[in-house]
Order: C-alpha cells, then sequence, then structure tokens
C-alpha cells in the first residue's frame, strides 16, 4: 500500500494516539509518547508491524502518543494509512 | 471457527453505550461491570469518522482487552451507506451480537440475517451464531414487532428507542415528566420479546445527573416486565443493577418455592402447595429467575445461595 497523500487518524486525547502520514521515498517512522521510559519500544514494535501487514514500504509515519493501548494505535495506524493510500480496509489482512 | 457463548445464560439488566470512536471508553470501560456494553457506530460517530471508528472497533473486538466479553456493535442503518461496511468490520472481528437501529419490519431482520450468513461464511466464523438485537424506533417497528422479534433463530433482543419514535408519533420524549406516551410501545415490544422468548430493553435516560428520575422510570419497566434498559453512563449501572436485584425476602420465598417443587416431584405429585398457596409450573419457573438474578445481584440470604 502506497501513501498518496497526507492523512491523518486519531486524536490527542488520553488513551487515544494521533498518526499522521505523508508521502516519502523512504519509510520513516517518528514516535513521541507520554509513556516513552515505559513503552516506547513497544509501540514501536507496534507501529512497523502493522505498517509491514498492510504492505507500506514507503512514507513519512508520525506517531503521536497518548498512553494507547496496542489495538488503537494498531486501529489508528490503520485509519492514517487507508486515508492516505485512499484505500478501503481489507479486513482479513488488517 | 470461533464458539461463542450464548447470550441466554447471561443476566441482561443493564446495556452500556460507548462511542466507537472514544479510545479512552474502548479502553477502559469493561471494568464497570455492564451486563452487556454497545459499541455504537451509528448515532454517536460522526460521518466523517465513520471510517476510522469502524477500524477502531474491529481492533477492540479482536483485543484482549475484551476477550471472552460478548460484545454488542450498534452498526448503521440499513438504508445508509455505512451499513455493509460496518457489518464487515465486526463480522470479520467475530461480534457476538449485531444491533440494527430503525427496525421498521420483519424483512430488515431478514436481510441482515442473510449478510451475516455471507460474512460468517467468508470470515470463518460458526454459521448462524453472530446473533441480533433490533431496535424499534418507529410507529412501524412498535406495530411490528412480533414479527421483527420472530423473524430469525439470530433474534436475542428488542430495544426501545424512545426520541424518534415520539417524533413519529408527533409528540416529543421528556422521560422526567411522563412516560404514558411510551406505554404503548412499552407493552408492544414487551409482548413480542415474551412471545419471541428474547431480552427487552427499555429506552436511554439521558439526563445522567437526575438520578431520582432514572430509578423512577426503572421501576416503572422493571413492574412491566423488562430485562434491562439500555445506559448512556457507567455510573447508571449500578443503580440499575441495584433496582433489578430481588429483596432477601424474595430469594428466601424462591428458594423454599423451589425445594417444595423439588419434594413434589420426588414423591411424584405434579402440583404441590406452600403456605396454603399453590405452585405451578410458572411459578417455579419465576422462582428460577429470581434465583438467578440474586445470584448475579450478589444478593445474600440466610443460609446462603443454594
Amino acid at each position: 500500500m502506497r501513501i498518496e497523500v497526507d492523512a491523518v487518524a486519531g486524536t490527542l486525547e488520553s488513551s487515544d494516539a494521533l498518526v499522521r502520514v505523508s508521502p516519502a521515498e523512504e519509510l520513516r517512522i517518528e514516535v513521541t509518547s507520554t509513556v516513552e521510559a515505559q513503552f516506547g519500544a513497544e509501540i514501536r514494535r507496534t507501529v512497523a508491524e502493522q505498517l509491514d501487514r498492510l504492505g507500506v514500504t514507503e512514507g513519512l509515519i508520525s506517531v503521536q502518543d497518548k498512553g494507547a493501548l496496542d489495538f488503537v494505535i494498531r486501529a489508528r495506524v490503520q485509519g492514517a494509512v487507508l486515508r492516505g493510500a485512499q484505500a478501503r480496509p481489507d479486513w482479513r489482512k488488517l | 471457527m470461533k464458539a461463542k457463548k450464548s447470550p441466554a445464560e447471561r443476566p441482561s439488566r443493564s446495556m452500556l453505550f460507548v462511542p466507537g470512536s472514544n479510545a479512552a471508553w474502548l479502553s477502559t470501560v469493561q471494568v464497570y461491570g455492564a451486563d452487556y456494553v454497545m459499541f455504537d457506530l451509528e448515532d454517536s460517530v460522526s460521518v466523517r469518522e465513520k471510517d476510522t471508528a469502524r477500524l477502531l472497533v474491529h481492533e477492540a473486538l479482536k483485543s484482549p482487552v475484551w476477550a471472552g466479553v460478548p460484545v454488542v456493535v450498534r452498526v448503521n442503518a440499513i438504508n445508509t451507506p455505512f451499513f455493509r461496511d460496518d457489518l464487515e468490520a465486526v463480522v470479520s472481528a467475530g461480534v457476538a451480537i449485531v444491533r440494527l437501529p430503525m427496525v421498521t419490519d420483519a424483512q430488515m431482520i431478514r436481510h441482515l440475517d442473510a449478510e451475516l450468513g455471507v460474512l460468517e461464511g467468508k470470515y470463518g466464523s460458526v454459521p448462524g451464531t453472530t446473533r441480533i438485537l433490533a431496535a424499534v424506533e418507529s410507529a412501524s417497528g412498535v406495530v411490528n414487532a412480533v414479527a421483527i422479534a420472530t423473524a430469525s433463530p439470530r433474534m436475542m433482543g428488542i430495544a426501545l428507542a424512545a426520541y424518534d419514535y415520539a417524533m413519529d408519533m408527533h409528540t416529543t420524549h421528556d422521560a422526567a415528566a411522563d412516560e404514558s406516551q411510551l406505554f404503548f410501545a412499552r407493552c408492544a415490544i414487551l409482548h413480542a420479546a415474551r412471545v419471541a422468548k428474547i431480552h427487552c430493553y427499555d429506552v436511554i435516560y439521558a439526563d445522567v445527573n437526575d438520578t431520582e428520575g432514572f430509578l423512577r422510570e426503572v421501576a416503572v419497566i422493571k413492574k412491566l416486565g423488562f430485562d434491562g434498559k439500555s445506559l448512556v453512563n457507567p455510573r447508571q449501572i449500578e443503580p440499575l443493577h441495584n433496582a433489578f436485584a430481588p429483596t432477601p425476602e424474595e430469594v428466601e420465598r424462591a428458594h423454599r418455592v423451589v425445594a417444595a417443587a423439588a419434594e413434589a416431584e420426588k414423591v411424584g405429585m405434579g402440583v404441590v402447595a406452600l403456605d396454603g398457596k399453590m405452585i405451578d409450573a410458572p411459578i417455579i419457573a419465576a422462582a428460577h429467575r429470581t434465583i438467578r438474578l440474586a445470584q448475579v445481584s450478589g444478593v445474600q440470604v440466610a443460609g446462603g445461595v443454594r
């Protein structure tokens, strides 16, 4: 899946995450989190794994995490990527 | 193949509404102990967040946070462009119960039933295990309640929604003022639920701060025979459950009824008297319901829960 346009999903409310995607030549992931010290590595792993499942190999992915659970981060990455790729979800592969 | 626990085995006093777009609520609301939690994709989600709410609800359903909890999801109405996508998002995540709003006739339930069958096949759920809760919000829905309630073996319940119904009836819904304008609708869906042997849920009480009005309404619907009520705030769960809990006297009496019936069974008698009153099958069934409700409500009686 290819990021064609700038897109956003999520919010900056507590327990949520705001994910922004932009078209780019290479894949770059930026994560900031209110729980960076404890969960920074885990959040990065979740984001990378989700991008892999969606087949995203290039683009700028920026995640502002406000203490979101794993499933919320996955859903917000999916939302931003699908919007950026102007694509519909494949419910089997999410 | 995913197996699902039958909703009939569970208490069903409270059905707590949670906006499907609200990450914080979807992450925490299971701790409040509602009998059912309903993720909403309909009215509480704005049109431009329908896509992300669908993804959030899909992931929540698959998450360990909600494992073992029979979640209800309210999809958008059949005649909206969101319905089919909503359904696919939740069935693919193994949802237990789909709440369909704006149900006006049995044909809508048969349509949903068929769609669920197709999606269960596509996503490897056991065919027929996704249950349906129909929400009736119009004069047509109320008048067709029996046909709706009996339209599919998937039906687990029927619920009334007051605001659209009141508008359709050329009146307004003001729960704090008077319940008479809902009386016919409540009785109609209740009869339909009892004919179909499914659950029956009353309307939401929107004013979270008006506990007195809420409890007044709960007393009315409990007396009518409703199983429970849709709720908009976790603060309404405990008062509702307390109001539905049988009194220790009722529980004690229920145990005596069951014991007397068991004794009669042992000696081969069909009917039996307790304290000079005849006990028959409906009374025994009611006693078992009281005991089950006491168990889920945590009501203690002398001698303990048997």
